[in-house]
């Protein structure tokens, strides 16, 4: 498998590792720090397998260098994709991408044109609001092993939302965000931004779906910051087809008083990485770290996460759940950093693995680190099969037992949708699992 | 000690600080060493010890291979300590001492080391309850000696090198095949520069009552001890081995490597106890792993204490049917010192089972670390895993990670991990103290409680000494 830096001279100058930034449509400022991304990326090397960010990982499966920008859709493809575009019947508003194209947005309740609001496709927000970007575009620096690729995503992102809500402001039904990706060896960069200030409420859900079962590449960022006092929601819907790898980097701040649930439904991709870093800069702040996984076939999820407590006070929980089948692996490595001074902190990290086939393997790595003598810190993982006994119960009720291993497996996963405050958002992450599981 | 229990404090000062006694190994002889390998380590040091130890041919060929290895090898400092960066392999010596062979008569030992090893106890423990002693000084054992009653059975127990004299056709089979030499950087050192160490055999079901012991004590600045213990427990047999060390507190750093290999056949038990209390400059670098066969049983009981930094992870290797291991550990990191250690569990075989149970406690700047491995491969069946993590955390300042990774395939095992860090309870230090303990009592007995529940699985002797080494006084006064 063939590495950036040891093809560099035989490579199509189409490749995403060769064709330089996509400036889109962005003001000059922007470009200019595409282009220090750019470099970035360039100087940077490809994880290497002796990396502890990359352990359990076979980092000399991954590869940049087929991959090109997705070209545009066609006009019938936009419109039959913005037709699926579909989730909550209710959503405040539907924002819908296609191969990194706007290709429809749909604004349904007055909340999101409230005074202040900003709610922009992401090329709109560079332009209009140069000033939001230059204060949180990707400022939270990548520690988890992906900062190369996050070097990318900056270079070439141009689609993707951008959501401010000021002060105060409550959009009580959700946000949607579709991205679609089609085409062979296409690949997307797509950009979730939300900006929660003061006691601002706000939830949002991202789709993440595959026109067709060619190959693909994504290599997305979502960023939430909190202000005091704000709750945020943001829930992804990961199905990509399992021709697919797909980066998703995550970077969570959490002001004081201010809450953030975040969870992730990981279902489609061949190998999947996905990085969260929750920060927890007040005292009272909370962050609800959440992913459900059910990794079938060879599907890969690799995840890592960061839970760093800089305040005192403040409390993160973490529950990753993952159901393995056939010859699926996953992979958690977590950690918890507690600095200096954030007494009285209150963190947690589960990862629990639901092994349904011989063939599947699940590695855990739930870390601490602690730097302070007044805290509860605990981790936990699990790994283990369906209890032969539950099974048992409902073959005696006269339920198959494929039908049996199905059901204890959906309530074994989703079960962490009830922590999400939405109804329709559990019941939307509770439909899409279901088709999975069959 | 569950964490619920544990309610933050709120007038524990912080500043108290704890400190431990380790006067007891603090003191030093002059040297007088007849054999010096001299400062460095290059292919004439490697010859310099197998000419002065008259190794066969084999060994000699066996170190200079180990000595490129640890050239070639990086320092594992992409995830382990930077501190490991400050040993300056050129400034040890690597290998001192005063004779080719052990006395068998305490009379024999010369007067200096003598007196050094009656001051830690060594002579007045093996009267009341080894079966078996050896002393290394620096390089080489001074003195090793086993209970005729016990020699008779056919138990071998004797120092590493002339075990591979006296014994090939044993020692030879598995000296190096549980740990390699390239398994890491130290292991390869140890392989290349090994000296004295134990060499352990227990002929099949043959039940050693009393405990076999080494002691190992260096003396000298600037160097390094590399000792290499290889314990083979036949079928059936049951063997504990225990080892305690100290060094002298010097200005400049000391190095301590050690391989630990055993091997426990069908049915086979060994219990391996350390208790290790090197003075805060020494390096203490050790590989430790067994492998377990059929329904065998290896525990591992660790005990660190002292160091600068101790890197140790005993691990077993479950290559039998029903082979259990189990890895019981205490850390106790001070001012200035970071114990990193941990325990690594490899299933092979269909209903294995391991446990680890670590408690470490943080005081001053100390950091503990736990680093864990937990490894079950798809096809088993039965498979059980549990893993508990304790920390406690005295000061503001004290610092504790846990890293554990875990890989589980197939649906047939099962594997839990629960790692939890706290600190002293307010509540209890207050109940005590209106009990009419002082604080500093109460703190001492309060770390004691969180440890007292691994303390009692150790050999009786051997938890009234961790009691005592765990005695901490309060510096300065209270309140």
């Amino acid at each position: 498998m063939s590495t950036v830096a040891d093809s560099a001279t035989s490579l199509d100058p189409e490749s995403i590792t060769q064709c330089g930034p996509d400036f889109a449509g962005h003001p000059a400022e922007f470009c200019a720090s595409q282009e220090r991304a750019w470099e970035r990326f360039n100087e940077l090397p490809m994880p290497r397998r002796n990396d502890e960010n990359w352990r359990f990982t076979d980092v000399r499966a991954l590869t940049l260098a087929p991959f090109v920008r997705a070209t545009e859709p066609t006009p019938a493809l936009c419109q039959e994709l913005s037709g699926r575009s579909k989730g909550i019947p209710a959503a405040a508003g539907v924002m819908a991408f296609a191969n990194d194209r706007l290709i429809s947005t749909e604004t349904k309740s007055d909340a999101l044109r409230g005074a202040g609001v900003i709610w922009q496709p992401f090329e709109q927000a560079a332009r209009e609001h140069p000033e939001l970007l230059a204060r949180y575009f990707m400022r939270e620096k990548s520690a988890l092993g992906s900062e190369k690729f996050a070097a990318l995503h900056a270079s070439q992102v141009k689609a993707g939302m951008v959501l401010y809500v000021p002060k105060g402001i409550e959009i009580k039904a959700p946000i949607e965000v579709f991205h679609w990706l089609e085409g062979k060896n296409s690949a997307v960069f797509p950009h979730t931004l939300i900006i929660a200030e003061d006691n601002a409420r706000v939830t949002v859900v991202d789709h993440f779906y595959s026109a067709g079962s060619a190959p693909g590449l994504v290599v997305g960022v979502n960023d939430i910051v909190a202000g005091p006092g704000a709750k945020v929601n943001y829930v992804a819907i990961q199905n990509w087809n399992t021709a697919t790898t797909a980066f998703h980097l995550n970077a969570t701040t959490v002001a004081r008083d201010a809450e953030v649930i975040a969870l992730r439904l990981n279902l489609g991709g061949a190998f999947i990485r996905d990085e969260a870093t929750s920060r927890l800069r007040g005292p009272g702040g909370r962050s609800e770290m959440l992913s459900v996984s059910a990794a079938w076939g060879s599907q890969i999820f690799d995840q890592r996460t960061l839970q760093i407590h800089e305040a005192p006070n403040a409390k993160s929980d973490l529950l990753y759940k993952n159901a393995l089948n056939d010859t699926a692996r996953t992979v958690f490595t977590g950690l918890i950093r507690v600095d200096e001074g954030a007494h009285k902190t209150d963190a947690y990290q589960k990862v629990r693995n639901l092994m349904l086939s011989d063939e599947a393997e699940a590695n855990s790595a739930p870390g601490l680190e602690i730097e302070a003598d007044d805290v509860r810190c605990t981790h936990g993982a699990t790994s283990g099969a369906l209890d032969d006994e539950e099974i048992f119960y409902f073959q005696s009720r006269g339920i198959p037992r494929r039908v049996a291993q199905q059901l204890v497996t959906f309530g074994f996963l989703s079960e962490v949708f009830e922590r999400i405050p939405s109804a329709d958002v559990a019941e939307l992450l509770s439909t899409s699992l279901h088709e999975k599981l069959g | 000690m569950s964490t619920e229990l544990l309610e933050p404090p709120t007038s524990v000062s912080p500043a108290t600080q704890l400190e431990i006694d380790r006067s007891r190994g603090d003191f030093v002889y002059p040297e007088s060493h007849e054999f010096d390998a001299g400062v460095g380590l290059t292919h004439a040091t490697i010859d310099y010890i197998t000419d002065v130890k008259g190794e066969p041919d084999w060994i000699r060929e066996f170190r200079h291979k180990a000595l490129d290895t640890f050239l070639a090898k990086p320092m594992p400092t992409n995830w382990a300590s930077k501190d490991l960066d400050n040993i300056v392999f050129d400034n040890i010596r690597y290998y001192l001492a005063n004779a080719k062979r052990p006395t068998r008569s305490w009379e024999d030992v010369p007067e200096d080391v003598k007196k050094t090893f009656e001051r830690l106890g060594i002579p007045e423990q093996e009267r009341k309850f080894l079966a078996g002693v050896e002393a290394q000084f620096d390089s080489e054992a001074v003195y090793s000696n086993i209970k005729a009653a016990v020699a008779d059975q056919g138990v071998i127990f004797m120092g590493s090198t002339e075990g591979l004299m006296k014994h090939p056709e044993i020692f030879k089979k598995w000296f190096g095949k549980v740990i390699p030499t390239g398994d890491n950087k130290f292991s390869a050192l140890n392989s290349a520069v090994f000296s004295g160490g134990s060499f352990i055999y227990i002929p099949p079901g043959v039940k050693v009552k009393h405990p076999l012991q080494a002691y190992f004590r260096i003396n000298a600045e600037n160097f390094g001890q590399f000792e290499r213990t290889l314990i083979i427990a036949d079928e059936g047999s049951e063997v504990m081995y225990m080892e305690g060390c100290t060094a002298p507190k010097f200005e400049t750093a000391t190095l301590h490597s050690a391989v630990v290999e055993l091997v426990a056949m069908k049915g086979a038990k060994i219990q391996y106890v350390t208790v290790q209390n090197w003075s805060n400059n020494v390096f203490n670098l050790v590989t430790k792993r067994a492998v377990a066969h059929e329904e065998a049983e290896v525990k591992w009981i660790d005990c660190n204490i002292g160091s600068r930094l101790t890197m140790k992870y005993p691990g077993v290797v479950l290559k039998g049917r029903k082979a259990r291991g189990e890895v019981i550990s205490i850390a106790l990191a001070g001012d200035g010192q970071h114990q990193d250690t941990g325990a690594k569990m490899i299933h092979a075989a269909d209903e294995t089972t391991s446990n680890i149970v670590s408690k470490s406690i943080s005081l001053g700047t100390g950091r503990a670390t736990y680093r864990g491995l937990v490894h079950i491969p798809k096809h088993l069946k039965g498979c059980k895993n549990n893993t508990e993590c304790d920390a406690l955390l005295i000061n503001p300042t004290s610092r504790t990670d846990t890293y554990p990774a875990i890989t589980v395939r197939g649906t047939g095992n099962a594997c839990q991990h629960e790692a939890s860090v706290s600190q002293i309870s307010e509540e209890q230090i207050f109940y005590m103290m209106s009990r009419g303990l002082t604080e500093a009592q109460a703190m001492s007995l309060s770390v004691n409680g969180f440890v007292n529940d691994l303390v009692r699985q150790f050999p009786m002797e051997y938890s009234v000494e961790l009691k005592r080494l765990i005695d901490l006084e309060m510096e300065g006064s209270v309140g």
